[in-house]
């Protein structure tokens, strides 16, 4: 019997590897020498920018003045010394610099907070402080007294008690209304008294409030997207579950809400926040112009949770609804016993994607005068000794926007994965 | 069981009913939700009235009709400084009518094309394609459209490079188009035996010529669709399918080509007059840089969708078709690509909604677009605010929901019917 012979080399090895990946057909060729003509271009014109650089210099003339000092005359090269001089403001804005510890203190106890609901595996025991962490995460960042934050938590424990007693004695409907209304007055009345009270007891649990004006940077960017989500999340269940039921009115109300919302872009909402919404709101309020962008897009970005929350309601079987019913469950029971938890672990993947949405489009705000990083590029060149640099800057910021999306988003495809329980 | 004799009792309507019964609750709670939503809106309202009061200001619509003296230098329609605001909030409607046209429609090509090159089996492609997409979809648009307004600006000559014996820029294709950074001259079309403009209202014009012309090329497709169909009744009839391509092509070809010569048809070239180029089809590069920045991003989310769209077709539907004997280009075709628009088509909506929201970002570059004119301009020079944004957003309305209309209805005609 013949032994085998070897595969030809057109076959085998990279020879074969191309021939079959690179040049099966003419059109592949092509393509192959397009990209590679493409790749190389690139290689060729950026690469040596990136390079031949100067990290050092102080300003943009002094830098060109390098360069060409340091590769010849006619080199293009990169600044980025401007990168290393103003880091610190493009990640910080006008924050304070003996307070930075604070906004890194934020974002771990952030990333501490968020654990466990992203990580099934860990302890349910965190959750609790994830829940007490938008107090403190604004605490940290804002400054004041910390006792303000205790005494506005403990209208929540107020409402949780108010609730439990009247719902076991008139009902879930009655228990919700009285326990929101217990809510709303002891803000109202009782709050601030108290923490002032507490405060003037026990004086030591302050920081040294930080005016929003000064915030800034990446560190504004992670602020607004990070409050805008949550603080949106509970409206948008709230929005997706009116969408969904029965009562005509409500949900009348909810769509014309969410389509109105998605309708419109985001800038005119921004614009309603730097001119308008001070109109709406009763004489004399005044909130910063930080809190009022804050409140338009937690209302921008609810519509859109909503429909991502609506999509993981529609993914339950209906049995999951009647089952809940057939055990004689009432409606908000059903919803948080059964129905929710189910939605929401599917809709994760959305509102991860959502919220890189929201993140890339805080951008937005430097077009209503806030600082956020492409903002400060424009306050960075209009120093004399940064005139007319661009490319670094834009470059820069782009590829910390990259990297933080980019990994949320592979974090998102990950879980998409992991929940995928269908065999197709 | 007890069967309850005689009739019975009759229904009693106590007042807690309407918490505890089923029946009446649903209307209790609607009650409660309308008229907690009227006193939202009615306490939004008053707010704002005594607000107004307050600063002195009235809601009042008349300053559209006063002129708006600024110059808004891209425009569709005729326009002056004169010109009321309303006026020049049209021309900047009409601006972001143009560049979500022209974004959506350079989006869908390159997104289609990279989303195919994506699956290809060409390593070197899909490498290249997977990091345009990665790259363009995360990093913020609004980064991407300054971005591009500074490579026009910085790497295209400037104007006066074009002038003089020893020019550094010269014109493409034969001298008639121009690249320079305060925009791209293209050539105009021009009819020497034109037939005028049909004045609408008095508000602007309307070429006859492309009325006409368009006329005649949807007649001409409408007759080649009926010869098509013709020729689909004979080969299923005789099961031979007669040769029409020939004339086809010829009904939508010929007739626009005898009308253009009729009218006189040529082109008027852009002409370098003293610092800058004069005559030609001129596009600012705030509008190019809008364009391509929107298109390659929305392009990158598209590309997505379409790979989606083709890789949930499941495999068994190619082979079947392979298996009934079908060609490769057919199967795509009549077999893969029906099935996979089905997939595509509701997400692609939301993305071209999306890239109409975006091209609002026009602002940053400095394009008049509605945002920029009616939102921007005519907001700080009236301090109408609350007018301004008020039409503004129901401009973005208006667009957002007839766009889902009309690509709904063509969203529920390709859609698979299910009995």
């Amino acid at each position: 019997m013949l032994s085998s012979r070897p595969a030809p080399n057109r076959h085998v090895g990279l020879v074969g590897w191309a021939r079959e990946n690179l040049f099966s057909t003419w059109l592949n060729s092509i393509l192959t020498f397009l990209s590679v003509f493409v790749i190389g271009f690139v290689v060729i014109e950026v690469v040596p920018w990136i390079i031949q650089s100067s990290w050092t210099a102080t300003s943009l003339n002094e830098c060109r003045a390098a360069i060409i000092e340091a590769y010849g005359e006619g080199t293009h090269g990169a600044c980025w010394a401007v990168i290393r001089e103003r880091y610190l403001q493009l990640l910080y804005g006008f924050y304070p610099s003996d307070a930075y510890w604070r906004p890194n203190l934020a974002l771990v106890l952030m990333l501490i907070a968020i654990a466990p609901i992203l990580y099934p595996v860990l302890p349910r025991k965190m959750l609790l402080f994830s829940a007490v962490y938008p107090l403190l995460g604004i605490w940290l960042l804002w400054g004041g007294s910390l006792w303000t934050m205790i005494s506005i938590l403990l209208g929540f424990a107020i409402g949780y008690i108010l609730m439990a007693a009247s719902s076991r004695a008139f009902g879930t409907l009655t228990g919700l209304i009285t326990a929101t209304l217990g809510i709303i007055i002891y803000w109202i009345f009782a709050a601030v008294p108290l923490s002032e009270l507490l405060q003037s007891i026990f004086p030591r649990l302050w920081l040294e409030p930080v005016e929003s004006a000064r915030f800034g940077g990446f560190m504004l960017s992670t602020t607004i997207g990070v409050t805008g989500i949550v603080s949106s999340l509970p409206l948008g269940i709230l929005l997706a579950l009116g969408r969904k039921s029965d009562l005509l009115i409500v949900k009348a109300i909810c769509i014309g809400f969410i389509e109105f919302i998605r309708g419109v872009p985001l800038i005119t909402l921004l614009f309603v926040a730097s001119t308008l919404l001070n109109i709406f709101l009763p004489p004399g309020t005044n909130f910063d112009l930080i809190l009022r962008v804050i409140i338009m897009v937690t209302l921008f970005s609810a519509a859109y949770l909503a429909e991502v929350v609506r999509g993981g309601l529609a993914s339950l079987p209906r049995g999951q609804f009647e089952a809940a019913d057939a055990l004689g469950l009432d409606y908000w029971k059903s919803m948080r016993l059964v129905v929710l938890p189910q939605a929401l672990k599917v809709s994760i993947p959305g509102i991860v994607s959502s919220f890189i949405a929201l993140f890339k489009d805080t951008t937005l705000v430097s077009i209503i005068g806030l600082l956020d990083p492409l903002g400060l590029t424009n306050s960075i060149r209009a120093d004399a000794d940064w005139n007319g640099i661009i490319w670094e800057l834009y470059v820069f910021v782009a590829l910390i926007f990259f990297v933080f999306c980019f990994a949320m988003s592979r974090y998102s495809m990950y879980l998409e994965r992991k929940l995928k329980t269908s065999h197709d | 069981m007890r069967v309850q004799e005689g009739e019975k009792a009759p229904p009693v309507f106590r007042l807690s009913m309407l918490l505890n019964d089923k029946r009446y609750r649903s209307m209790t709670i609607q009650t409660v939700a309308l008229i907690g939503f009227m006193l939202l809106i009615a306490w939004l309202i008053s707010n704002t009235l005594q607000n107004l009061n307050a600063l002195g200001k009235d809601v009042n619509f008349s300053f559209l009709n006063q002129p708006s003296s600024y110059d808004i230098n891209q425009r569709l329609i005729e326009y002056d400084s004169r010109s009321s605001h309303l006026r020049a909030s049209i021309v900047g409607l009409l601006n972001t009518l143009l560049v979500a046209v022209l974004g959506c429609t350079l989006a869908t090509i390159v997104g289609v094309v990279i989303g195919v090159l994506r699956l290809s089996k060409n390593w070197v492609v899909a490498r290249l394609m997977t990091i345009y997409v990665e790259v363009f979809r995360n990093v913020p648009v609004l980064l991407w459209i300054v971005f591009f307004m500074a490579i026009l600006i910085g790497t295209l000559p400037k104007p006066r490079d074009f002038r003089g014996e020893d020019a550094t820029a010269s014109m493409m294709f034969g001298d008639s188009v121009a690249l320079t950074n305060r925009g791209i001259y293209v050539p105009e079309p021009l009819f020497s035996n034109s037939l005028g403009n049909l004045s609408v209202f008095g508000w602007f014009g309307i070429s006859i010529d492309l009325v006409l012309l368009l006329l005649v090329l949807f007649a001409g497709i409408f007759a080649a669709r009926r010869v098509r169909r013709r020729a689909m009744r004979v080969q299923s009839e005789t099961g031979k399918l007669p040769r029409t391509w020939p004339l086809r092509i010829a009904l939508i070809v010929v007739p626009p080509l005898v009308v253009l010569y009729y009218l006189g048809f040529h082109l008027g070239y852009p002409v370098l007059k003293g610092f800058n180029f004069s005559g030609g089809v001129y596009m600012r590069n705030s509008l190019i840089a809008l364009w391509l920045a929107l298109s390659f991003y929305t392009a990158a989310f598209i590309a997505e969708i379409v790979r989606a769209g083709i890789s949930a077709v499941s495999k068994g539907q190619t082979e079947a078709a392979f298996s009934l004997g079908i060609r490769p280009g057919l199967t795509m075709s009549l077999v893969i690509l029906p099935q996979a628009l089905r997939i595509i088509i509701p997400p692609l909506i939301s993305q071209f909604l999306n890239l109409t929201k975006n091209s609002s970002l026009a602002i940053a570059v400095g394009y008049m677009d509605v945002t920029g004119t009616l939102g921007g301009i005519t907001l700080n020079q009236t301090g109408r605010e609350l007018e301004t944004i008020l039409l503004l957003m129901l401009c973005y309305l208006f667009i957002s929901l007839s766009v889902s209309a009309v690509l709904n209805w063509y969203n529920g005609r390709v859609k698979l019917k299910e009995r």
